[in-house]
């Protein structure tokens, strides 16, 4: 039998996002093929052996954002995925203390006291106004974002649904929104708090991912975008899939393929075919074509547009807003595999809050120097790091006694300067290496044995996450989550509804509405408006919303 | 003599109480059959996670547990459970749930065939008598064992490995299997969680080192001790019912018609009515089940717990017993008894009426419902033999 060549839609790329638009769209009874340059499936969300016994989640590391209508309706749990809560977190500092975090309230605020009494109070007033703010934009996550421009009734809907959701903030409310959505992290953090280590302990969630800097505006909304998830209802709450993030994707891709769907790994896409202002297929490198009247790109907006397509069946409009859209490589990432659990000094044994995540930033002003060394094309000499142990909460990451530790580094560059020049071609295996030991030296702060304890690592650039995953730049949210180019403007204004000038091509990766983190929304959004433009008398089976 | 100073008042504490009491940071206590039994060490999230990520130690000694021996003890057991005990080998755990003469469920629990003419029944309920009365007139004996048995529930999925590292073998134990591993310790591969796990039963004196040896063992492999409230969630979601909760003992009714027949808790297979006679076989076939206590999916992510039951949002059929979020399966689950026409309908036309307090104002959503054939979560691993260490 000749391997099938045609389907109802093909998606490029098996990223999370991907995978959920391909289950969505299979569930209401499409043939659809997914095509994975890689010989595997996950994208950012993968879980690879590279030293054996140990498991890391090689990219995205950690799990909250994923929406649980999605995970509900995709069944994800059948297919073996696990979402295990972490408790906690810590900032350790040079002299033998730390700030710990605890999901108890009193032992939060008697932590919080023992650093600043008028901090401790603090606290509970300024998780309510991040947790109302998470409130009013969660159910936008899942809905399409609406063209201000456009006299489509959808739009017209969806921007009467915004304007009365935004109405019955009230006043007071809607103004601390529209601050919220445009300043700065630690302006937000200098409104509330004063100790400098708790502070710099919750600036890191205004910058992961991001290439701005504590005090650049946009940053509290970054903030918000990583505590707008849950666990179990936990707002905010993080944890890890239980097998490495790549169980989200394994699950993911079990669920598409009981749906009847089919993945090509090893099917690096050359070109998207276009003909007459349409879409009709793929071209494979190996010279292989797919045709479909429907293609969704699971890649970023920059990779899709301006080099898997005829740049002459583009509008000349459309292409330089696509070329001005940013998407700055910002951080680095080290596993690490360890023979047994490094000493923290500084904390009492057996600390809950070891399993969570931990920091060694002082201050708001070291993280700001921070990101000066990056726009200068260095990474940081004294970088943010988000470090977890995941292995002692999840079994399956390294052997019974042994850990893996995953360490966040920002910032670095994607156009490392050297010799006067920046590039991404700057990260040779000793610029990886240099990198490793300034995060190393950082991490002995809270565990100064942690040489000791190294049995492999792995060191990933931006560049590694270019070159392998597909981000353009290494950006890990398949561009900056910055208000420019969020909601109706993201990826670029005009085409916030997944679609593209192409009849029939769209994305469905994290370039576009709601943006990056292992949400699968873009995914679930981008599959609901292809069925509804493509197919519009399929019965839309599966969509909880 | 005062109220403070009567030992016979407030709880008592179990065989493993000191380190309970030593973890026991959230100081949540609850009282089981007169035992101060904790109800949450810590925190509930964590507890129930580590059940079904790792490994959870939880004490079941407050159980009831009879010895019954003696040549008739097959017939006596034979007379009192609706099931045939004679499917159940030696050195097998069995299911079982018994009736009073109505065809009404008294009690369910687990049967251990120990060896030729000697079972222990485990249970919730205090069954001294009702058990001497089934064996009057045939050659068995009655023991009360529940202050000489302790039991210890090690469950999830790194639980074999915890037993593997605390030096005993049981590679080979099947679900339901029972072995005496080493003199004085048995351990049976049950639970009540649905998942990979195991019971140990050992002397009330000896459970203390029993605990510590795997805590022990335990150290590099998540072993976390928990409370009931973790347990709970984790029994909603492999669909187990709680006497007393999901369905009320018969002798401990007082109103009447408050009982339920083994058909209408959805354990009909449980019932052998070709097997001679038990205690409520005339009843059984004679009545017709009245209601079932269906496994349901809720719509949204408010548990229903005490939510009443509706036909297409109109009539009332039916409330809930058990409702729950289930971490693990993703979906709001719940257990109801349904009027039996209604719960057999299809497609269902179900609702929840569920009542939520969020932030001092109390809400009712009207919640669709779908039911669920087999347990909400039943993985792999827990019937793997032998099983995964991870």
């Amino acid at each position: 039998m000749r391997p099938q060549s045609s389907f109802d839609a093909i998606i490029i790329g098996a990223g999370h996002n991907g995978l959920t638009a391909a289950a969505y769209l299979a569930r209401a009874g499409r043939q659809v093929l997914v095509v994975e340059k890689n010989d595997w499936i996950g994208g950012a969300a993968v879980s690879r052996s590279l030293h054996e016994g140990w498991t890391y989640s090689n990219c995205s590391y950690v799990c909250s954002l994923l929406r649980r209508e999605i995970v509900r309706d995709l069944d994800l749990p059948k297919y073996g995925l696990q979402v295990i809560p972490y408790e906690g977190g810590a900032s350790f500092t040079p002299d033998g203390d730390y700030f710990a975090y605890y999901s108890d309230h009193h032992a939060l605020h008697r932590e919080m006291a023992r650093h600043s009494p008028r901090d401790a109070d603090a606290y509970p007033r300024y998780a309510q106004m991040i947790l109302r703010q998470c409130r009013f934009i969660r159910p936008f996550l899942l809905r399409d974002a609406p063209d201000p421009a456009s006299l489509h009734p959808r739009d017209l809907g969806e921007m009467a649904y915004m304007v009365k959701q935004a109405h019955g903030l009230g006043r007071r409310e809607l103004a601390e929104t529209l601050r919220f959505w445009t300043m700065s992290i630690g302006d937000l953090l200098n409104e509330h708090f004063e100790s400098d280590l708790i502070k710099a302990h919750l600036a890191g969630s205004g910058i992961i991912g991001t290439g701005l800097g504590v005090y650049s505006p946009g940053t509290a909304y970054v903030l918000l975008h990583h505590y707008m998830g849950d666990i179990d209802g936990g707002i905010g709450a993080w944890g890890f899939a239980r097998g490495g993030m790549g169980a989200i994707s394994a699950a993911l891709g079990a669920a598409f393929e009981a749906a009847g769907g089919t993945i090509h790994v090893g099917a690096d896409v050359a070109q998207i075919l276009v003909k007459e202002g349409r879409v009709t297929g793929v071209a494979l490198e190996d010279g292989r074509e797919f045709h479909a009247p429907v293609v969704a790109s699971n890649m970023d907006v920059k990779r899709t547009f301006l080099t898997h397509v005829e740049r002459a069946a583009l509008p000349e409009d459309f292409t330089r807003a696509v070329e001005r859209f940013k998407i700055r490589g910002s951080s680095a990432k080290l596993n690490i595999a360890l023979d047994r659990l490094p000493a923290f000094p500084a904390a009492p044994q057996h600390a809950s809050f070891l399993r969570g995540d931990l920091h060694v930033s002082q201050s708001l002003w070291e993280l700001e120097r921070a990101y000066d060394d990056w726009k200068a094309g260095r990474w940081s000499a004294r970088p943010y790091i988000d470090m977890l142990i995941p292995s002692q909460i999840d079994p399956t990451m390294a052997p019974p006694g042994s850990h893996m530790m995953t360490v966040f580094v920002q910032y670095a560059p994607y156009d490392l300067a050297a010799e006067g020049q920046r590039s991404g071609q700057n990260w040779t295996d000793a610029a990886r290496h240099a990198l490793a030991e300034t995060v190393l030296d950082q991490i002995t702060i809270a565990c100064p044995d942690i040489r000791d304890r190294i049995q492999h690592m792995e060191v990933r650039s931006p560049l590694e996450l270019e070159t392998e995953v597909g981000l353009t730049e290494g950006n890990i949210f398949q561009g900056e989550l910055t208000f420019d180019q969020l909601f109706f403007n993201r990826p670029v204004p005009g085409y916030s509804g997944y679609g593209s000038p192409i009849a029939g091509l769209y994305l469905c990766g994290s370039s576009a509405h709601p943006g990056g983190g292992v949400m699968a929304a873009p995914g679930a959004n981008a599959a609901r408006t292809i069925l509804r433009r493509e197919w519009p008398r399929a019965p839309r089976k599966g969509y909880a919303a | 003599m005062s109220i403070a100073t009567d030992p016979k008042l407030g709880l008592i504490d179990g065989p493993v109480h000191p380190r309970l009491a030593a973890l026991n940071r959230a100081q949540g206590w609850y009282g089981w059959a007169g035992y101060a039994a904790p109800s949450m060490l810590d925190t509930v999230e964590f507890e129930y996670f580590a059940l079904r990520n790792q490994a959870s130690l939880f004490d079941i000694s407050p159980m009831h547990k009879y010895r019954i021996t003696g040549p008739d003890a097959a017939r006596v057991l034979n007379r009192l459970v609706t099931r045939d005990v004679a499917k159940i080998a030696t050195g097998r755990v069995g299911y079982a749930l018994w009736c009073d003469e109505e065809g009404m469920v008294i009690d369910d629990g687990t049967l251990f065939h120990l060896g030729p003419e000697d079972w222990r029944l485990c249970c919730q309920e205090p069954m001294l008598t009702w058990l001497l009365e089934a064996a009057w007139g045939f050659n068995a004996d009655i023991l009360d064992e529940s202050r000489e048995i302790a039991g210890l529930a090690l469950q999830g999925p790194t639980a074999y490995a915890v037993l593997c590292a605390a030096g005993l073998d049981v590679a080979h134990l099947r679900p339901f299997d029972l072995e005496e591993v080493e003199p004085g310790l048995m351990i049976s591969r049950t639970g009540f969680t649905g998942d990979l796990g195991y019971e140990l039963w050992t002397a009330w004196g000896d459970a203390l080192p029993l605990w510590d040896r795997l805590w022990q063992a335990g150290d590099n492999l998540g072993l976390r001790a928990i409370g009931y409230e973790a347990v709970n969630i984790a029994r909603i979601e492999a669909g187990y019912m709680v006497a007393g909760v999901d369905f009320q003992p018969a002798h401990a009714t007082e109103r009447l018609h408050r009982g339920h027949t083994p058909l209408e808790l959805g354990l009909g297979p449980m019932v052998d009515l070709t097997k001679g006679h038990f205690n409520g076989r005339r009843a059984l076939l004679a009545t017709k089940p009245r209601s079932l206590l269906m496994r349901l999916d809720v719509e949204g992510f408010k548990p229903a717990q005490g939510a009443l039951v509706y036909q297409a949002k109109r009539r009332e059929v039916g409330h809930v017993t058990s409702g729950v979020w289930s971490p693990t399966a993703k979906r709001n689950i719940a257990l109801a008894h349904v009027q039996i026409p209604y719960a057999a309908r299809h497609p269902s036309t179900l609702w929840a009426e569920i009542y939520t307090l969020e932030e001092g104002r109390w809400d009712r959503r009207m919640a669709r419902l779908t039911p669920v054939k087999s347990a909400f979560f039943r993985p792999p691993r827990a019937r793997a033999t032998p099983p995964d260490l991870i």
